[in-house]
């Protein structure tokens, strides 16, 4: 009788053993994309440890335009940032921005926006774009594999892209993009 | 609030806003909480000490709990209707040009507001426990009761702590973000309440499991009180479902109707052990078996709910489906979900060994053929949640993106659903405890025979030979609820008259089972005659003519037209057949500046057999040159999938009419715990 209930112990605790698992493993990933070590999101991104796609953009006033032969010659890393005026994420971005800012130049992409609105955005939320191009046909943003704005990529020297993030950069991802640099 | 009245005579929604404003939303959110916590404690404390007056406590707690809520959803209305653009919820998701029902379906159309609904509609169950359950014995619903508050507290601290809808923004914009426009559309204003009642509605079941184990019995009589909130539950998500895949075939433009999206099986999965619950829930009614297997189902399906929408939320799964996604919230729910979950599976673990089994019964026999129905389902659900999970752990055990899609699903998931289909039609006609074939046989041998025609029809008809297996089962199982209806009622065995006596003192629930059944086999047959689906994508110039599916479709012509809060752009074609008009289709494409988004308005005409559906895509060149693209579909019994469904609801409905579902009806009068404090 004692082996009977015993088995039926170990089949009663089954479930709680494997929602356990299922739940370490959420809690991992949890913390893989709060560390930015884990994104789901990277399935569909194509240039991930590949070189940037090939481009050319005109500038967007205030910044100068650059190209993908601008992020190859780079000696130091760069953050490309996608951004939109209409985009309110993109505003709520913007403090966390200027922490990477501090570390690293950060380069804008303004994604399928009228000048002016741009010009007024980045003068509006500072945002700290030490060169700034527009991409109004959003043509670029589809090689870069972008799906939305915000969208940003961490540019190794040489040109090839080391980390991606889609959606806003908040202040603590900021912070540990900082500190692993 | 910062703004001062203006002038003059005050203007009554003013008024309405000032009394009615995000601050005092959010008092009475968190006074629920405190509300929820004492439901929670109070009772269960009142349960282990047999203290008749803190169990007693229970129906009011719930009662007022489910007032505050409700109140606290009226400010966020309010605050939506009003355009108080101050809360930073409305300002990111509404605007002024909005129309009133999406200001309304926008409420709940975003991230912090679902999940006020959630809370609001979980309070709503437990006040329902309170109200309907006033025969069940005090210590069993001051239990149910004291779960249901403990998870409703989980959910309001998480809706106040880390998802405030009532969050202010400064400086206050002068109009809002707008809308996802892809949302504006009436079937979404009602999809999710629908489905969330569904997924909440499983949390009583949950309850009552969870009640059961501390109380260490469940017998005939827990049965019979958990199978109406799960049929209830279950006919909701069905509709939420159901309604879900119809918005994303005519909204979406891809002619599709299921995608296995990762959100989409976070709600099949309830959905499949909630069908399995509410079967086994009738062995345990009748026959007191499947104790243990019940109470796990109970657990698992409202397990499922919770853990579907934090995949969701916390963007772990890839979806088509755009929700503000937080790591941060996720982890807030998950260890929300391992206190409940992992709660409530640790108490089974502990207490289900000692729950006595009941009646035993042979292979062949009602319990044999439910037992039968609960493994393929479990078996189904388990392959969906495998698929669905596959992704995010290979990604996150061994560095490997891959993507799991509807090749998986269909290879795992329909050979399962093909014994399913078959056993169906067999098991309503089995006596309990034991049968014997040749009874079976004599019942349902007109039925076998209509489905191996249809099969054959389809051999002939169709292409695949899976769609051909498909309709013979869908019209087996038809034929086979219709058989057992009419073998009830001995139509054509006695006089017409008498049958139709005896079909009105049958009970509801017979009919409502087969009528559920058959459902499922209009359901079938409308995923048979998608899968014989046409589409054709050309380029047109004005006037030019394609022929699809035997149908020659005409572009007339191309307008403009503005809208509300959008810029439309819309196509008018004809379509014939054999030199007749059959419909004029007019598929748009909506530019909505303020988003720069742009949507697609599918056109379909509809005869219940023919789904004839375009959408207009892209424009090229000028002048004569000027060419458009357009999809064309031919969707043949396409509306019979959601037809199905609601099908399926309505015999779950009728059979929570069913007078014997109604609880202890007869002993209202001496059953005496008081009730709401409303």
């Amino acid at each position: 009788m004692s082996g009977v209930v015993s088995r039926r112990r170990l089949l009663t605790l089954a479930p709680l053993g494997l929602a356990g698992a299922a739940g370490l493993g959420f809690w991992a990933m949890l913390s893989g994309m709060r560390g930015g070590s884990f994104d789901p999101h990277d399935i569909q991104a194509p240039v991930l440890d590949r070189p940037v796609p090939e481009f050319d953009l005109p500038g967007q006033a205030p910044g100068r335009g650059f190209s993908s032969a601008d992020l190859r010659a780079a000696t130091g890393p760069i953050l490309v940032n996608f951004f939109a005026s209409w985009c309110i994420p993109c505003v709520i971005e913007a403090p966390p921005l200027a922490t990477v800012a501090g570390r690293l130049p950060v380069w804008g992409i303004a994604y399928k926006d009228r000048a002016q609105d741009a010009a007024g955005f980045v003068a509006h939320t500072g945002a700290p774009y030490t060169r700034l191009a527009a991409d109004r046909s959003g043509l670029t943003a589809i090689d870069w594999g972008v799906s939305g704005v915000p969208e940003s990529f961490l540019i190794r020297p040489g040109g090839v892209i080391a980390w991606h993030l889609a959606g806003p950069i908040t202040q603590s991802l900021a912070d540990a993009l900082v500190a692993r640099l | 609030m910062t703004a001062s009245l203006p002038d003059g005579p005050v203007p009554g929604h003013a008024i309405v806003g000032l009394l009615l404003g995000p601050e005092l939303g959010r008092f009475a959110l968190a006074l629920a909480c405190c509300l929820a916590l004492a439901q929670f404690v109070l009772p269960l404390l009142g349960a282990w000490r047999r203290d008749q007056p803190l169990m007693a406590i229970a129906p009011a707690l719930a009662g007022s709990q489910l007032a505050c809520l409700a109140l606290s959803f009226l400010c966020l209305a309010v605050a939506a209707i009003g355009d108080d653009f101050s809360v930073a919820n409305i300002a990111e998701n509404s605007a002024v040009a909005k129309p009133l029902l999406y200001k309304l379906s926008g409420i709940w159309g975003n991230h912090e507001g679902s999940i006020l609904l959630w809370c609001l509609i979980l309070a709503a169950c437990g006040a329902a426990v309170a109200w309907f359950g006033r025969t069940l014995p005090t210590s069993l619903q001051a239990r149910v009761l004291g779960v249901l508050g403990g998870t409703a507290a989980g959910f309001e601290l998480f809706c106040l702590l880390t998802s405030d809808p009532f969050d202010r923004v400064w400086p206050a914009p002068l109009d809002g973000a707008g809308m996802n426009p892809l949302l504006q559309d009436p079937g979404l204003a009602v999809h999710p309440p629908i489905l969330y009642a569904g997924y909440v509605g499983f949390a009583v079941p949950f309850a009552f499991a969870v009640a059961a184990l501390l109380e260490g019995r469940v017998d005939a009589a827990w049965g019979r009180w958990v199978r109406p909130w799960a049929v209830g539950a279950w006919c909701l998500l069905t509709c939420g479902i159901a309604l879900g895949s119809w918005w994303s075939y005519y909204v979406l433009g891809w002619g599709g109707y299921w995608f296995w999206d990762p959100v989409e099986n976070a709600s099949l999965l309830p959905w499949l052990t909630g069908t399995a619950l509410a079967h086994s829930a009738i062995v345990v009614e009748k026959r007191e078996a499947l104790k243990v297997w019940t109470v796990l189902l109970a657990i698992g399906t409202f397990s499922l709910s919770l853990s579907g929408t934090f995949l969701v939320r916390s963007g772990i799964l890839n979806s088509v489906h755009a929700f503000a996604v937080d790591p941060a919230r996720g982890v807030f729910i998950l260890g929300l979900l391992g206190l409940v979950i992992g709660g409530a599976l640790l108490l089974f673990a502990l207490r289900a060994p000692l729950l006595v089994a009941g009646g035993v019964f042979a292979p062949l026999s009602r319990e044999g053929g439910l037992v039968l129905n609960n493994i393929l389902l479990c078996a189904i659900c388990a392959a969906v949640l495998t698929g669905t999970l596959y992704p995010p752990f290979t990604s996150l055990l061994f560095g490997q993106a891959i993507s799991v899609g509807k090749p998986f699903f269909d290879a795992t998931a329909a050979p399962m659903a093909i014994p399913l289909l078959a056993v169906m039609a067999i098991g309503p006609t089995l006596p309990w405890k034991r049968a014997r074939l040749a009874p079976v046989v004599t019942r349902l041998w007109w039925a076998s025979l209509a489905g191996l025609g249809a099969g054959l029809v389809g051999a002939y008809g169709l292409r695949g030979t899976l769609p051909m297996i498909g309709a013979a089962l869908a019209i087996w199982v038809i034929a086979g609820s219709a058989a057992e209806l009419a073998h009830r009622v001995q139509l054509f065995r006695l006089p017409l008259p008498d049958s139709l006596r005896r079909a009105r003192l049958l009970p509801r629930a017979v009919f409502g089972a087969a009528l559920a059944h058959a459902g499922v086999g209009i359901t079938v047959l409308g995923l048979v005659g998608m899968s014989q689906a046409s589409h054709a994508i050309v380029a047109v110039h004005v006037g030019d003519t394609s022929r699809l599916a035997g149908y020659d479709w005409t572009l007339r012509g191309l307008a403009d037209r503005p809208g509300p809060n959008y810029r439309a752009r819309i196509a008018t074609i004809d379509v014939t057949r054999h030199g007749r008009l059959v419909t004029v289709l007019h598929p748009a494409r909506r530019d909505f500046a303020a988003q720069g988004q742009v949507t697609s308005e599918v056109a379909i005409h509809t005869d219940l057999v023919t789904d004839l559906y375009a959408v207009l895509g892209d424009e090229h060149g000028a002048g004569a040159d000027h060419t458009a693209v357009l999809r064309l579909h031919d969707n043949p019994l396409a509306p019979w999938i959601w037809l199905g469904g609601l099908v399926m609801a309505l015999g779950g409905g009728l059979s929570l009419s069913d007078r014997r579902v109604r609880v202890g009806a007869p002993q209202r009068a001496r059953a005496r715990i008081p009730v709401l404090a409303e």
